[in-house]
C-alpha cells in the first residue's frame, strides 16, 4: 500500500476513535447532570406511579450501557430520539437548523477564508511597513471586540443607517437564494470580523517561517518579485500550519456562533442548542452535542489529511 | 580596450549587529575590495570564513544576505553600476546575466516543486527560452553534467535525489538561463571526497564548454586551484594578493597565502603498537532499532595507549555509529569491546562511573556541544565536580590550568560560548574532555566544521596533549588529510565494514584495495592539473579492465 494511504486510515481510523469517546463523554456527561428526566416532564404533582410507568416508557430503568448503545444506534441510523419538551422529531428540528448553520458558516467562510489568506501575503509583502501594520492593527481590533458588540455597530451603519441590508436574519426554505444571502449579509460580516485575525495572524507567522529558508534566497537570486516568491515558493510550503489553523476557525463558524445567531434571530443550531439546555431537554443537548463533535473532529482530519498530502516527501517518497 | 564582464572598485560591504545586552551597532565586513573578471575567466575567492568571500560573490547579484548592506563602492555587470540601478534592473540581472550555485543545494532549492520546474524557472522568467526549449536546454544540461536518467530526473523532487546529484542540478540551474557569470559558492564543500571530485569535473567542464565566467569561491585552496585562471586571497573584508592560479599555488608572495598553501603539513611519526591495547573491538555488530540492515558488521580493531586509531570514511559509512557503540550509547547486537583489560557493559545505565570518566567525547559542533547559557568555566567545571568532587579554590585552580594546557589562559573563564571563536569553542570542548582525565578520547570530526588554519591548530593542540597526558584518541573523520596528520593506525570503513585496516604507513601504501585508491585519490591536491591527471588515470584503469 501506498505509505500515504497508510497515513491518512490511521488518521481516519483515529477520527472515528475519537468521535466515540466524545460520544462516551456527551451521553455519560449527561447522565450525571443532576435532576431526573420523568420528573421534569411531569412535572412535581405527579404520582410515583406516573412517574414510574413515564420511566419505563422512556427506558430509564435500564442500565446506562444499553442505554447509550441503543442511543448510538439510533444516531447511527439517523434516529435522534424525540425532544422532551414538545415530542417532536430531534431529527427533524435539527435538520433544519443545520442546514441553516452550515448556510451562514459556509458563507462566511467563503469570504473569510481567502481574504485572511491574502491580508495574510500582503502583511508579508509588506513586512513591517505601514500595510502589515494596518492590517494587523484593524484585524486585532475586530477580534478583540466582544461580537454583539459588531453585530450591534453593523446593524446600526450598515442596515439602518446606509440601509443596505436586512437586520433581521430569519431565513425559511420559501426564500431565494439571494433573500437569504440579503438577509445573512451581516452575520456574515460579524463572523468575518471575528475569525479573520488568527486566520490572517498565522498565515503570516507561517509564510514568514518559510521565508527564512534557502530556497527563497535562491528565488530572489532568480530576479523574481517579492509577491510571485511569497505565493510561489513560499505558500506551498506554508500550507499546513494554514489550513490547521483555517479548519479551527471553520469550525467555530459551526459551532460557536451562539452568540451571532441570537443577536440576529438567526435560527440556527446555536440557538437551538441553548434553548434546549435551558429547558433540560437532553436528547437535544446530546443529539447537538455529538454532531458539533462530529464537526470538529471531521474538520481537523481534514486538516490533518491535508497537512499529509501537502508534504512531497510523503506525497513521493524515495 | 574592453570593459571587463565585471569590474568592482572600493566595494564596502556592513551589516548591523545585535550583541545581546548592547545596543546595535554597525560593523564593515568588506573594506573596500577592486578586482576585475573577464568574460569566460574563472576567478577563485579564497579565504576563511568571515573573510567576506560569500558576501562578495552576493555583492555581483546586488545582494545582501541577511541584514548585510552594500555601503559603497561600485559593482559593474555588462557596463553598467548594478548599485545604483533600479530594482527592476537588478531584477533583469539576477537570473538571467548573473545566477548562483549555493553551498547546499539541499536547502537552496524547494522541497515542494519538481526539478524541472526550478531549473527552467528563470530561464522562463527572463524571457530567454520559452518553456519547451529552458526543458530542452536542462534535459542538454543533466546529461551534460552526468546525471542519471536526464530525461526523466528533472521529474522528481529534490528530496528524491542524492546529496551529489542535487548540487549538479544547482549548477544545471545556474546555467540554464545561458548567463554570462555565475557565481559558484562552495558548490563542493558539503560532499563526500569521491563524489566532491565527480561534481568538480562536471562544473569544470560545463564552465569550459558554455563559455560562462565564473566566481568561485571557496575556503578549500586545492579545489579552487583546479577550476580557476585568477586566484584572490581574502582575510577579514580586505584583499591579501591576486594572481593567476600558478603564481598563488607555486610562488605565494604574501605571508597569509603560503600559510594557506603550506597547511596540513603537520608531520606526525607513527607509534608502534604496544603489548596490550587499551581499546580492544571485536566482531561488533550493530543496527538501529526498527530498521533491518545492520549500520556496522563485524568491525575489529584495537588501539594502544598513547597512540590515535583514525575511523576513515565517508558519511553513512557507519564511523560515528562505531563511536556510539563504544560509548555505549547503542548496544550491538553481536560483539565485544575490551577497554583497558576490562569488558565493557554494552548498556549505558549499568557502567560503573569510572568506564564513563576514562572515555570522554569531542564532537563536530562545539556550538551545540555546550551550553550557551553557562560560562566557559562552569562548563570546564562540571567534569571536576561530577568526577572528583573538587569545589571551590581547588576546582578554580584545576580549571585554570587547564584553560593553560589548552592554550587559552586568563580572563576566559567567565565567557559564555558565544564570545569565542568557532576554535577557541572547540578547545574548550577538549578541555571539558581532559578535566575527566580520560585514558580515551573519541574525537567526531572535530575540525570539519573550522577552518584550514584553526583545524591546524587544533590538530597539534591535539598532538601536544597526547604527548603530555598519554591520552589515546579515536579520531573519526571523512578528511585524509587530518588522518595523514596525527594517525598511528588507520581503519578505512564502507557500508559498515572496515575495508582496510593496519598501521598508518601500511594502510596509505600501495598495493591498494579498490575503494581505498578511489578514496586516496580523490582528495584534492593542491597542484595544477591534478583533476585531469586523476580522471585520466581512472579512465585509463576502467579501459585497461
Amino acid at each position: 500500500m501506498h505509505p500515504i494511504l497508510k497515513l491518512i486510515t490511521q488518521r481516519v481510523a483515529l477520527g472515528l476513535m475519537l468521535l466515540f469517546a466524545a460520544s462516551i463523554l456527551i451521553f455519560g456527561g449527561t447522565m450525571m447532570l443532576p435532576g431526573d428526566v420523568a420528573q421534569q416532564i411531569l412535572g412535581q404533582s405527579a404520582t410515583p406511579v406516573a412517574l414510574e410507568n413515564l420511566r419505563a416508557e422512556l427506558g430509564l430503568n435500564d442500565p446506562p450501557v444499553t442505554r447509550y448503545f441503543q442511543w448510538l444506534g439510533g444516531f447511527l441510523t439517523g434516529d435522534l430520539g424525540t425532544a422532551l419538551t414538545n415530542g417532536r422529531d430531534i431529527a427533524e428540528s435539527l435538520g433544519f437548523r443545520l442546514r441553516n448553520t452550515l448556510f451562514l458558516a459556509f458563507w462566511a467562510a467563503v469570504i473569510s477564508v481567502p481574504l485572511a489568506i491574502f491580508l495574510g501575503l500582503l502583511a508579508v509583502r509588506y513586512k513591517d511597513r505601514i500595510p502589515d501594520k494596518v492590517i494587523s492593527a484593524v484585524t486585532l481590533t475586530t477580534i478583540s471586540i466582544p461580537e454583539f458588540m459588531i453585530g450591534y455597530i453593523l446593524i446600526y451603519w450598515v442596515s439602518i443607517k446606509a440601509g443596505w441590508f436586512s437586520s433581521v436574519a430569519i431565513i425559511n426554505d420559501s426564500m431565494s437564494l439571494g433573500e437569504k444571502l440579503n438577509a445573512i449579509a451581516i452575520p456574515v460580516m460579524v463572523l468575518t470580523l471575528v475569525v479573520l485575525a488568527h486566520m490572517m495572524r498565522m498565515t503570516r507567522a507561517a509564510i514568514l517561517n518559510v521565508m527564512q529558508s534557502a530556497y527563497i534566497e535562491t528565488a530572489e537570486l532568480k530576479g523574481m518579485g517579492m509577491l510571485p516568491i511569497i505565493a510561489k515558493h513560499a505558500f506551498p510550503n506554508a500550507i499546513a500550519p494554514i489550513v490547521n489553523v483555517v479548519m479551527i476557525n471553520l469550525a467555530y463558524l459551526v459551532v460557536g456562533v451562539v452568540v451571532v445567531e441570537v443577536v440576529f434571530a438567526y435560527p440556527g443550531m446555536g440557538q437551538y442548542l441553548v434553548d434546549h439546555v435551558a429547558k433540560r431537554d437532553v436528547p437535544v443537548v446530546q443529539a447537538c452535542g455529538l454532531i458539533f463533535a462530529a464537526v470538529y473532529i471531521g474538520l481537523n482530519l481534514i486538516a490533518d489529511i491535508v497537512s499529509i498530502l501537502a508534504n512531497p516527501r510523503l506525497r513521493h517518497p524515495k | 580596450m574592453t570593459e571587463p564582464l565585471l569590474k568592482v572598485r572600493g566595494l564596502k560591504i556592513g551589516a548591523r549587529i545585535y550583541p545581546p545586552g548592547e545596543r546595535p551597532r554597525d560593523i564593515a565586513i568588506v573594506h573596500g575590495v577592486d578586482f576585475d573578471l573577464e568574460a569566460g575567466k574563472v576567478l577563485g575567492l579564497i579565504g576563511e570564513s568571515g573573510a567576506g568571500k560569500s558576501t562578495i560573490g552576493l555583492a555581483s547579484m546586488a545582494y545582501g544576505r541577511g541584514g548585510v548592506e552594500l555601503t559603497g563602492g561600485e559593482v559593474w555587470v555588462n557596463g553598467r553600476d548594478t548599485l545604483k540601478s533600479g530594482m527592476r534592473d537588478v531584477r533583469s540581472l539576477r537570473g538571467g546575466e548573473v545566477t548562483y550555485v549555493s553551498q547546499s543545494a539541499a536547502a537552496s532549492f524547494n522541497p515542494a516543486k519538481k526539478i524541472m520546474e526550478q531549473v527552467t524557472e528563470a530561464a522562463i522568467l527572463h524571457k530567454k527560452f520559452t518553456k519547451k526549449e529552458a526543458e530542452e536546454r536542462a534535459i542538454l544540461l543533466f546529461d551534460k553534467l552526468g546525471l542519471p536518467d536526464p530525461e526523466n530526473i528533472g521529474q522528481r523532487y529534490p528530496h528524491q535525489v542524492s546529496g551529489g546529484q542535487l548540487q549538479r542540478c544547482m549548477t544545471a540551474l545556474a546555467l540554464c538561463p545561458e548567463p554570462d557569470l555565475v557565481v559558484f559558492d562552495e558548490p563542493t564543500t558539503a560532499l563526500d571526497v569521491t563524489t566532491q571530485i565527480d561534481v568538480l569535473a562536471a562544473i569544470k567542464e560545463a564552465i569550459r564548454d558554455t563559455g560562462v565566467a565564473a566566481l568561485y569561491i571557496t575556503h578549500d585552496l586545492a579545489v579552487v586551484a583546479q577550476v580557476s585562471d585568477h586566484i584572490m586571497v581574502l582575510q577579514q573584508g580586505a584583499m591579501v594578493e591576486y594572481g593567476t592560479t600558478d603564481q598563488i599555488i607555486n610562488n605565494p608572495q604574501e605571508e597569509y597565502t603560503q600559510a594557506l598553501v603550506s597547511v596540513r603539513s603537520i608531520k606526525h611519526i607513527e607509534k608502534e603498537p604496544t603489548d596490550t591495547p587499551l581499546l580492544r573491538v571485536e566482531h561488533i555488530t550493530a543496527r538501529y532499532k526498527g530498521t533491518n540492515f545492520d549500520v556496522l558488521k563485524d568491525v575489529n580493531v584495537e588501539l594502544h595507549p598513547g597512540q590515535t586509531l583514525a575511523i576513515v570514511g565517508e558519511s553513512g559509512s557507519g564511523k560515528s555509529t562505531l563511536a556510539r557503540v563504544i560509548t555505549s550509547l547503542l548496544p550491538p547486537s553481536e560483539g565485544t569491546i575490551t577497554f583497558d583489560g576490562r569488558v565493557l557493559s554494552p548498556d549505558l545505565a549499568t557502567r560503573p562511573l569510572e568506564d564513563l570518566r576514562e572515555l570522554q567525547m569531542i564532537y563536530q559542533m562545539a556550538d551545540t556541544a555546550m551550553n550557551p547559557r553557562q560560562t566557559v568555566g562552569t562548563i570546564i567545571g562540571r567534569p571536576l565536580e561530577f568526577y572528583f568532587g573538587l569545589k571551590g579554590k581547588a576546582k578554580q585552580k584545576r580549571i585554570q590550568e587547564l584553560l593553560d594546557e589548552i592554550e587559552l589562559g586568563d580572563g576566559f573563564q567567565d565567557r559564555y560560548p558565544a564570545e569565542l571563536s568557532g576554535g577557541q569553542k572547540q578547545r574548550v570542548c577538549i578541555a571539558r574532555a581532559l578535566a575527566a582525565k580520560p585514558k580515551l578520547i573519541i574525537c567526531d570530526e572535530v575540525t570539519s566544521a573550522l577552518d584550514p588554519l584553526v583545524a591546524d591548530g587544533i590538530l597539534k593542540l591535539l598532538l601536544k596533549l597526547q604527548k603530555v597526558e598519554d591520552v589515546s584518541y579515536l579520531f573519526i573523520t571523512h578528511d585524509l588529510a587530518t588522518v595523514k596528520a596525527i594517525a598511528d593506525s588507520i581503519a578505512v570503513m564502507f557500508q559498515g565494514e572496515v575495508v582496510r585496516y593496519g598501521p598508518k604507513s601500511r594502510v596509505l601504501s600501495p598495493p591498494f584495495d579498490d575503494y581505498t585508491d578511489l578514496l586516496l585519490s580523490s582528495v584534492p591536491e593542491m597542484k595544477l592539473g591534478w583533476l585531469e591527471d586523476v580522471l585520466a588515470n581512472r579512465k585509463m584503469e576502467s579501459a585497461g579492465n
